[in-house]
Parts: structure tokens; sequence; C-alpha cells
């Protein structure tokens, strides 16, 4: 059948030779992240700051001027006027009053009866006021969830692999936030709830796409015992390269039908959130494998899931002589020219283990008899 | 791994079949599914929340910190009424924030004082130092007991306002200590239900004291027993205008309150909007005595600390029913009418929080979320078949019951969808298909080992499980805390970013397994097409 693939299937790239270069590259934008959150900061929506923020939505163009003139005549202190998305749109936002969310509710009655000298009939799309402490109790609440998330993910990476491996894992995760962060402050989208959404869901899917590399590792250490480690890692990166990129790009593909099509009000939620893919795949790609190489993962037998591996290994030696088993039936048919090369390939060290040839027989047994049907 | 027994196949099918059932009402009309669609399928429709079908979101504050202080308010003219009586010679009574103090001049007295006041304290720490300072206090645990049932009391009267109003299905919830979640769905400018919700409404009938003069009220000259009380006027003015500065003197002592209410409606009298109420009996006989003894008097009608109406009374009301003439709108009326039906506020309350969705917006959000999911899919599955051709196929089949699946599963479990919740599928659109690529390029790799079409996908579905669940666990935990710590649309998009994962796990590792299982069982290829 007709298929395209993008990315080769044996890919050698020298990932770990060009590890200095992507840890400088990875520090520098780290650093430029900083110094962003530094200097220019983020701009904390209502959900964070406090404040009102209003949406309308006027017949025609929204004269904004206008409206300036209009609402500065209320002396409300600091008032944003933003057109949103379309024309006819346009967003509100009055900082927050000391005096509490009962103030800010006055408020928005005496913009709204202001508002009533507006030339045309204005709806209001969106009304949000938030007050000062609750403002401070949702920033409390969203700094507590990302420091869980990111201990859990600790804990599971730990628990799953070793300590090596979380270490690893953490390092390319708050790589991952200080990127996003810093692009937020860059691109000044707001930050408010759905951003912290955002972070937390990258979190989740930097640790996706590092696990899908950290496991090939942890395999590659058991099968490969005398490879170095160097090299066993730029191979099980190489392996899952394909993987990481493709995951990545369905779920950005997702992102960015969400991004044009999904309305004004997520945008920055769905630009946050492309972002940190490709934030969580580079590292994935050309930073987490590389930092195995500096915590040393161990290699050997003691390594928890060893019993496991062991199940696994038996399972393929057994598949292994189904396969010659096939093949053999198979080779008067004539094998396909990758099929032969292939087999050159299999790893020596299957082929060492003992399968269970009893349950092997029963299956040759079954093959037999289902082929004569 | 690739045996497949015929309960676990029966099984898989039904449950693909109850999504199905169970997500095919969302594309019909609230109507017909009232009428023409079969009542034993179910016809649940998936909520939506407040951004999506427009409404108000309101958090609110029960102000509890003066609760406390009107009780101790209140109970210094209890103990002062025992103290006399008992002929207890005492200096300095009076309540601050959380207590009432005094002196007790004769310290002998001191020790009769439990019992003395054992009376009127109950849930009280009495406090007795050797110079005869007394202070009492409520104990902690009755602070707690006042408070909470203020708090109950306040959601319950809230309820009864709003029901009153007819909105439709609001939800009215406790937050922590001292707080309540109003959400109003269709209500797209909530100034009106604010302040239904947001007045104390504590109705009081107190005599005017018709001894000050317009003089003495100017000065501010009156006696203890009277107090000054500002003269609301034409309510609908009030907003803009300066406020009423005409000041009424009233005896400080509530004749009634409006707890001796049994009901109250607007009405018209003279063409005028009123409100007329009726007493309950022990109110009603009250009422007649004090209109009886004080014929040609005024009687101030006080809401909220401001006098409404102050009439004079020209003859006994004997039957327990009269009327408040304010400057009432038609809508005025009405409203108080509600409050005075509904009751007062053990406490006043204020609005920390609000969002409040026009339908406009909402509209507009589910079509820009729908659209978006529809490209989404479109696009990755359009991906999928062109990178992995007929195994793409499949993952295609698994990705679009996945959707089937969970807006099936937001159906049945009534989870309410907001606009970051359209988002958590979109983005699980784009994820679901992970757990296939996964298992396909481990397929390619087993197959591209020497392995048998059927061997590497048996091994291919084997070693990827651990990675898929080890990566969907990840972003499984990073749910759970969104929708612990989430509030409103946030929790949305907790709850279908967490059941997308778990369903892509059930559709991208059994139903995309048994497809493939079918077909190599059907069509034996020597050669995998991956």
């Amino acid at each position: 059948m007709w298929r395209i693939r993008f990315i080769p299937d044996q890919t050698k790239f020298p990932f770990l030779k060009w590890r200095k270069g992507f840890f400088v590259l990875s520090a520098l934008l780290i650093i430029a992240s900083a110094v962003l959150l530094g200097g220019k900061g983020l701009d904390f929506g209502i959900d964070f700051s406090g404040g009102v923020l209003i949406e309308i939505e006027t017949k025609t163009a929204t004269d904004l001027p206008q409206i300036r003139s209009i609402l500065g005549n209320l002396e409300l202190g600091d008032i944003a006027l933003q057109k949103f998305g379309e024309e006819t749109h346009a967003l509100i936002r009055i900082e927050k009053q000391d005096a509490g969310g009962q103030a800010q509710q006055e408020i928005i009655a005496r913009v709204k009866q202001a508002l009533t000298v507006y030339p045309e009939s204005i709806s209001y799309r969106r009304t949000e006021s938030v007050g000062p402490k609750v403002g401070d109790e949702l920033i409390q609440a969203g700094i507590i969830a990302i420091i869980v998330a990111v201990a859990l993910m600790l804990a599971y990476i730990w628990f799953r692999f070793e300590l090596p491996f979380a270490i690893g894992a953490i390092i390319a995760l708050i790589h991952d936030i200080a990127l996003t962060l810093g692009m937020l402050s860059l691109t000044g989208f707001e930050v408010n709830l759905a951003s912290v959404a955002a972070v937390l869901l990258i979190i989740g899917y930097s640790m996706n796409d590092t696990v899908v590399v950290y496991d090939r590792v942890r395999e590659n250490l058991r099968k490969y015992k005398s490879m170095s480690l160097i090299e066993l890692l730029n191979q099980s990166v190489n392996e899952t390269l394909s993987r990481t990129v493709i995951t990545s790009g369905t779920t950005l593909l997702a992102l960015l039908a969400l991004f044009i099509f999904g309305g004004e009000v997520i945008r920055g939620f769905s630009f946050t959130m492309i972002w940190g893919v490709i934030a969580g795949t580079y590292s994935s790609v050309f930073v987490a494998g590389a930092l195995l190489l500096y915590v040393k993962p161990q290699r050997g037998n003691k390594s928890k899931s060893d019993s496991k591996y062991a199940n696994a290994e038996r399972l393929q030696a057994d598949a292994d002589l189904q396969m010659s088993d096939f093949l053999s039936k198979q080779n008067t048919s004539g094998s396909s020219l990758e099929n032969t090369m292939s087999k050159e390939e299999i790893n020596p060290e299957i082929k060492r283990t003992g399968g269970k040839r009893s349950s092997n027989k029963k299956n040759r047994r079954k093959r037999r008899n289902r082929r004569k049907d | 791994m690739l045996k497949v027994k015929p309960w676990q196949l029966v099984t898989v099918i039904l449950v693909c079949i109850a999504g199905l059932l169970f997500m095919v009402p969302n594309f019909f009309d609230r109507e017909i599914l009232n009428s023409k669609y079969p009542s034993w399928l179910p016809s649940q429709q998936v909520s939506l929340g407040l951004d999506l079908q427009g409404g108000s979101h309101l958090l609110l504050q029960v102000e509890l910190d003066g609760l406390v202080q009107e009780k101790m308010q209140k109970l210094v003219s209890e103990v002062r009424r025992e103290l006399r009586k008992e002929k207890i010679r005492y200096t300095k009574l009076s309540a601050a924030d959380n207590s009432v103090t005094f002196k007790v001049t004769n310290k002998t007295n001191l020790l009769k004082l439990d019992t003395v006041l054992s009376a009127i304290l109950s849930d009280h720490n009495i406090d007795k130092s050797e110079n005869g300072l007394v202070k009492i206090m409520f104990t902690d645990e009755a602070v707690r007991k006042l408070q909470n049932s203020a708090l109950s009391q306040s959601i319950e009267i809230i309820r009864r306002r709003i029901d009153e109003t007819g909105v439709r299905e609001p939800t009215i919830q406790r937050q922590g200590d001292d707080r309540v979640i109003v959400q109003l769905p269709g209500i797209d400018d909530p100034e009106r239900m604010k302040e239904l919700i947001g007045k104390t409404a504590r109705l009081t009938f107190h005599l005017v004291d018709h001894s000050a003069t317009d003089e003495d009220i100017r000065n501010r000259n009156i006696s203890p027993g009277t107090k000054l009380l500002p003269l609301e006027r034409d309510s609908s003015e009030s907003d803009n205008s300066q406020p009423s500065l005409e000041m009424i003197a009233v005896r400080k002592r509530a004749e009634l309150s409006g707890e001796s209410l049994e009901d109250a409606q607007a009405t018209f009298q003279d063409n005028q909007p009123v409100v007329s109420f009726r007493f309950d009996t022990a109110g009603g006989r009250k009422f007649g005595k004090i209109t009886k003894e004080n014929v040609n008097k005024s009687f101030a009608i006080v809401l909220d600390g401001k006098v409404i109406s102050a009439p004079n009374i020209n003859e006994p009301i004997l039957g327990g029913s009269g009327i408040i003439s304010g400057n009432f709108s038609v809508q005025s009326a009405d409203e108080l009418a509600i409050l005075l039906r509904a009751g007062a506020l053990p406490a006043p309350m204020k609005v920390l929080e609000e969002r409040t969705v026009g339908p406009g917006l909402g509209a507009d959000s589910i079509r820009a979320g729908t659209i978006a999911c529809i490209i989404g899919l479109v696009a990755v599955i359009i991906f999928m078949f062109i990178y992995y051709g007929l195994f793409g196929l499949v993952a295609d089949i698994a990705l679009v019951l996945n959707l089937v699946i969970i807006i099936g599963l937001l159906s049945l479990l009534q989870a309410t969808l907001t606009l970051p919740g359209i988002a958590g599928i979109v983005l699980t659109i784009g994820m679901a298909v992970d757990s296939n690529v996964l298992i396909f390029e481990r397929i390619r790799e087993e197959y591209k080992t020497g392995r048998t079409p059927f061997s590497s996908m048996e091994a291919g579905y084997k070693q990827a499980f651990r990675t898929i669940l080890d990566s969907n666990l990840t972003t499984l935990i990073a749910a759970v805390i969104l929708y612990l710590i989430g509030t409103g649309p946030v929790k949305g998009f907790a709850v279908t970013l967490g059941l997308g994962i778990i369903t892509s796990m059930f559709t991208a590792m059994i139903v995309s397994r048994y497809i493939l299982v079918a077909w190599l069982r059907y069509r034996r290829p020597s050669k995998l097409p991956l």
C-alpha cells in the first residue's frame, strides 16, 4: 500500500557527539528565558492579578478611542483596551481594586451604565471579575499544582525506572517549563488559569516523550551489556527518533487546528501547548538522552524490573523460534531480501537465550493445523 | 497477546456499542429526544459548562466576622437585664468584637455570677479576674457552630431566592468555610441576580420617635433609645444620584421583624406598585396590639438599615396583614416580595469572583471548538493513513471510536463540557494515536529483525505496552492534579483529558489489536505493509 515515510528507518545521527552544542543551546535558551522573565515578566491576566475583564461586541467595528474617552471619565485607574479577534470585539481590562471584589462589582455596573452613551448598542460577551484575594489564592493553587506535578513525576519515574533516569527526566522537565515560561514572556500572551493547565500538560507530555526514550535506553542497557554508554544512548535516541517525532507531530497537528480554528479565548492556551510540545520533543531527543551520560544509570542485573524483562526476553526467543520455523516453511516461496538480511542482524544475545521448546511445539502444531484449513 | 477469547471480543464490542448509543443523543434536539426518540435508549446529552451555554458563575463570601459581634451586641442587653434583676451593680458593660466585658462593683458578687447568668449563657466561657473584671466569650465550638449554621442557612435562602426567579437548573454549592458558588445557566446579565442574592433583606418595624424635631435630627441631638436612619428614595435612581440625606428618627428597638412574615406579594394600590405582606399568627397579634396602642403615630418599615416607608397608623390593623408602599417600580416591588418570602440572610454577602459569558460568545466557542475538533481529527486521520497505510487506517478507526466513547462517557457521567474541555478532546485526538504510533514503530522494528508478520505483531504490542503505560500514566497524573486543583472550565479540561487518556489506551491497544488480528487471520500476509 502507498505510504510516505518522512523519517528514514535507520538514522545514525551522532546526537551524543553533538551534545555539548545542544547543552550550550539549551543553556542559552534557559538564560534568555530567565532574563525575559526577570525583565519583561509575564502578563498576568485577571485570574491571577485580580481585576475586571469585559468583552464587548458592537454592531460595526468598535470605536476604541470613543470607548476609551467614555471610560476615561469614570476614573477607574488603569484601563487596558484592545481589539479581540474580530473588528467588532473589544476587551476592556480594569486593574484590581484594593477595596476588594465587591468594589469591582460596582465598577462593572458603572462601566455598563457609562457605555450606554455609546452610539450603538453594546452586547456583553463576557464579564469576569476576580477579587484580589481570590487572585492570590489562584496563584498559590497554580504554583502548588505545578510543584506537586513535578514531584509526582519524579516519584513515578523513580519507581518505574531508577533514580538516574528520574534526575535526567526532571532536568529535561525543568528545561521545558523554563522555555515555555520564557516564550510566554516573549510573546506577551496572557497568563491565566488555562496557562497553568497548559504548563501541567506540558509537564505530562514532556515526561511522556522522555519516557519513550528512557524506556528504550533501559531496554538496551540489558540487551547490550558491553556497549559503551555513549554509543548505547546514541543508538537508543536514534531508534526512538521516528516515534518521538511522529507522536509529537500528530499532537502538534491537533494543536495547530485548535490554535487556528479554536477561537480567540483559547489561542493563548493552544500556543503555549504548541511551544511546550516542541520544547518537550527537542529536550527528549537532544537533551534527555545525553543527560544520562552524566548521571550514569546502573547496568547489569540489579535493575528493578529485571524479572519483567526476563519474561520479555523469553517471549522474544519464543517468537524467534516461531519465526525461523516460519521462515523455513516460507523459504520455497522465496523470502524477501529484507528478511534474509535482517535475519543476520538478529541480536546474538537473544539467540543464546533458551526458549521453551515444549510450548513452542504446541504452537507449531497449531500453526500447521491452521494452515490446513 | 494476539489470542482473542470470545468473551473479550464480546466485551469490547459491547463497550463500543454502548459508547455509540450514549453519544448519539447529542446529535438530536432536546425536543426530538423527548418525543420521537425511543425511550429505552439512553437520551442524556453532554451538559455544557457556563462558558459554552452562557451563564453566570458567582463566588460569594458570607461575612461571618460580623456574626459574633452582632451576637455580643445582643448579649450586652441580656446581661444588663439579668444583672439588674439580681441587683448586682456593675460598671463598664460593653461589647467588643468577640466578647462582652464588665466590672462588678462588689467582688463577692463574682461567685453568684455563674448562676445568675446561666439562663442566658450556654455556649460561653466566663472569665473572671480578681479585680472584678468579667469577660464573656463564645467557646470555639460555639463560634464554629454559629458560622456553620449561618453558612448553610445562607445557602438555603439563596436557593429560595433563585428558585423564586425561575432560573433553570441553578447550582448552589458550599465552598470552604465561608464561601458559596452560585451558577446560573442562561443568565448573561447577572446585575439583577447579584442584587437579589446579595441583599441581606433584613426587614424590621420600628416606631418613629416623634419627639425628635427636624432641628434635632439635623444636629443629631436624639435620645439614647432612638437612632437615625436614612430614608430610601426611589430605588431606581439611587444608582447614580447622591444617596438620600433625609433621616428619620426611629426607636432602636424593633417591634417586629421579617421573621414573623408568612407571605409577601407584589401588587398594586392606586396604580402604584406596592408589596403586601401577611404576618403569622403571633406576629399578627403583636402587630394588632402595636397599631392599636400607637394610632396616629408613624411606623417605620426598615430594610437593611434604610427606611423604605414610614406610614401613619390611621387605625388599628387587626388582620395581621399590611402594605408597604415605598417608591417602587414594578420590578423592585417584585424583588422585595421575593426577598421577604425567602427570608433574610443571617450575614451580609460579598461577590468575590464573577464570570459571566453571554450566549454569543458561548455559541462562538462551541462552533470554533467543533471546527477545531473536526479539522484536527481529519488532519490526524490523513496523516496516519499517509504514514502507515493500512495500519494507519486501523489506528484511524480506533481514533474515531475513541472520540465516540469519550463523548458517550461524557454523556453517561453527565460531566460538564467546557471550552478547555473541548481543547482537551482535540488534544486527545492528537495524543490518542500516539499509542498506535508506538506500537506500529515497535512492530516495524521487530519485523525488520526478521520476524514473521504474526510474531512481530505479537512482540510489537507486548513490548510497546509498557512504554505506553508509562507515558500515558505521566499525563494522567497531570490530569488528576488539574482536576483536584482546577475550578470550573479548567476542571472540564482535566475531565476530558483524563477520560481521553483512558479511552485511548482502550481503543489503541485493544480495539486496534483486534482489528489487526482479524485482518492477519483473514489475509495471512507474508509481508507486513508497514
